[in-house]
C-alpha cells in the first residue's frame, strides 16, 4: 500500500521527502561540497568540469549552472543545501527564496516587510493564491508577461 | 539534583545572527525585533542558569545527507561554530556538559526513545543565533550548552506528541541527575516560513499566535496538531515548530505540577523571510 502523502496538494511547495532526497543526493552532496573554502574556488573556476565530477543528471547540472533554484528543487535538491550555491555567489537566503518567486529582489522584500504572503488561497491547489501555478511568475514579471 | 527552572521559546533565523554580528541592531528594519528581547537579556542576567538544554536543528551543516539522525544529543566537551558558507560567525565555541549530556542520553534512552549521541560535531545558526539573543555578545558564553539537534530537513520531522513525550522523558532524566544543577531547556525554530518554491514567503500571524496561546494553555493538545497543518498553515519551514514541544513537554505542569508563569511574550514580522516568536516560561515549584 502506498503512503500517505497529504503535502503533495500544497502550491509552489516541494516536501523534501524521502523519495525526493534519493532524487537528489548526489545534487545535494555536491552542494555540500561548497562548504570547504577551496572547492568553492575550484567550482568557480570551471564549473561544468566540477559538476561533472558528480554522478548528477544532465538536468540537475543545468539547473545548477542557471541557477534555477525551483529546478534544482524539483530534481531533488533541498533549500538548505542549495543555499551553499547561493553562499557561493555571495547571496542571501532572502534573494534565494525571492528568486523563486520571479519577484525582483526589492518586490519580495517589500512583501517580507508588509507581513508576508498570505495563506489565504495557497493552502490547497486549485485555489486562487498568488503562488498557485496559474499565477507565476510573480510581480512585474509576471504583469508584462500577460501583456 | 537538578531542576528545571524555565523554558524558552525563540526563532533562530540565520538573518538575526548576521545583524548582531554586523552591528546593525539599532536600524529601523531590525530594531523592533532587538527590542523584543530587551526583557530577555536582563532575564538571562537575573536567571542565569548552570546548563542550557537547547533544542535545534542542523540545516545541512553538521549532518549531509550521509546521515540523517532524528534526535541528536551533543555529548562532547566542546563545539566550534560552523562555517555554513559564509565563514564562521565570531561568536564564542560552545562549553559542553558532558555528565549531565551523557547522563540524560543513557535515561532517556532507556525509556524508549533512541538517541544518536554526538561526540564530535559543529553547531551552526540553528545554536548560536538563540544563545546570541538571549545572551548578547560576550566573551564567552555565560554557562555550558547541551546541544540537541532535531532532523527537521527531510520529511517526515518527529510528530509533535513525539517530541512533547521526548520532553517529558528528559525532564525525568534532569531530575534524576545527583548534582543541584539549575537547567534551562531551550525550544527554537520557526515559526510560519517558507523558503522554496512560488510560495517563498508565507507568514501567517493567526496560525503563530494561536500556536503561541496554545503551546502556553493546551500544550498536550497542540502536540496532536499532524504535520500537514504546519506545512499548510505555516509553510514548508514552519515544521522547525515541533521542537518547540520537546521544550514545552520538559515542564512541570504537563506530568500535574504546577503552571509555569509567563514571564515574557513576542512576536514580530519579519526577520528576513520569517515570522519572529519568543517566549519564556518560568517553573514554579
Amino acid at each position: 500500500m502506498a503512503l500517505d502523502k497529504p503535502y503533495k496538494d500544497v502550491p509552489g511547495t516541494t516536501i523534501f521527502d524521502a523519495e525526493q532526497s534519493r532524487l537528489g543526493y548526489h545534487l545535494n552532496q555536491f552542494c555540500m561540497s561548497l562548504m570547504k573554502a577551496q572547492n568553492r574556488i575550484r567550482f568557480k573556476a570551471d564549473e561544468r568540469a566540477y559538476l561533472d565530477e558528480w554522478p548528477m543528471g544532465e538536468e540537475q547540472k543545468q539547473a545548477v549552472l542557471a541557477r534555477d533554484l525551483n529546478r534544482c528543487i524539483a530534481a531533488g535538491g533541498n533549500i538548505y543545501f542549495l543555499a551553499k550555491i547561493g553562499a557561493t555567489d555571495g547571496k542571501s537566503f532572502q534573494q534565494m527564496a525571492g528568486s523563486m518567486t520571479g519577484m525582483t529582489e526589492d518586490e519580495y522584500r517589500a512583501m517580507m516587510v508588509a507581513g508576508g504572503r498570505s495563506a489565504q488561497g495557497n493552502r490547497y491547489v486549485g485555489e486562487d493564491g498568488d503562488a498557485q501555478a496559474h499565477r507565476q511568475p510573480q510581480g512585474r514579471a509576471g504583469q508584462e508577461g500577460a501583456v | 539534583m537538578a531542576s528545571i527552572t524555565a523554558s524558552v521559546y525563540t526563532s533562530h533565523v540565520p538573518a538575526i545572527g548576521a545583524a548582531i554580528d554586523l552591528g546593525k541592531t539599532t536600524e529601523p528594519y531590525w530594531q523592533p525585533l532587538f527590542k523584543g528581547y530587551e526583557f530577555s537579556r536582563q532575564w538571562m542576567q537575573d536567571n542565569q542558569p548552570d546548563v542550557v538544554f537547547l533544542v535545534y536543528n542542523d540545516h545541512a551543516t553538521a549532518f549531509s545527507l550521509e546521515m540523517i539522525p532524528t534526535f541528536a544529543i551533543g555529548t562532547a566537551a566542546e563545539f566550534q561554530p560552523a562555517d555554513e558558507g559564509w565563514g564562521p560567525r565570531p561568536v564564542p565555541r560552545v562549553i559542553g556538559h558532558p555528565e549531565l549530556a551523557s547522563h540524560i542520553a543513557q535515561s532517556v534512552i532507556q525509556d524508549d526513545f533512541d538517541l544518536t549521541i554526538v561526540n564530535k560535531m559543529d553547531v551552526d545558526h540553528g545554536l548560536t543565533v538563540p544563545l546570541s539573543l538571549m545572551c548578547g555578545q560576550p566573551e564567552a558564553w555565560p554557562c555550558p550548552v547541551i546541544p540537541f539537534a532535531v532532523n527537521v530537513v527531510q520529511y517526515p520531522a518527529p510528530s509533535g506528541k513525539r517530541c512533547f513525550d521526548l520532553g517529558k522523558a528528559i525532564a525525568r532524566a534532569i531530575a534524576s541527575f545527583d548534582a543541584p544543577l539549575r537547567v534551562q531547556i531551550w525550544g527554537t525554530g520557526g515559526m510560519s516560513h517558507q523558503l522554496q518554491g512560488p510560495r517563498a514567503g508565507l507568514i501567517n500571524k493567526e496560525f503563530d499566535n494561536n500556536f503561541l496561546d496554545r503551546l502556553i494553555a493546551d500544550p498536550a493538545g497542540l502536540a496532536r496538531v499532524p504535520h500537514i497543518d504546519y506545512v499548510r498553515e505555516a509553510g514548508s519551514e514552519g515544521i522547525e515548530l515541533v521542537m518547540w514541544l520537546i521544550a514545552r513537554g520538559a515542564m512541570a505542569d504537563v506530568t500535574g505540577g504546577a503552571k509555569p508563569h509567563l514571564a515574557h511574550r513576542f512576536y514580530h514580522v519579519p526577520a528576513s523571510n520569517t515570522a519572529v516568536g519568543h517566549l519564556i516560561l518560568e517553573s514554579r515549584s
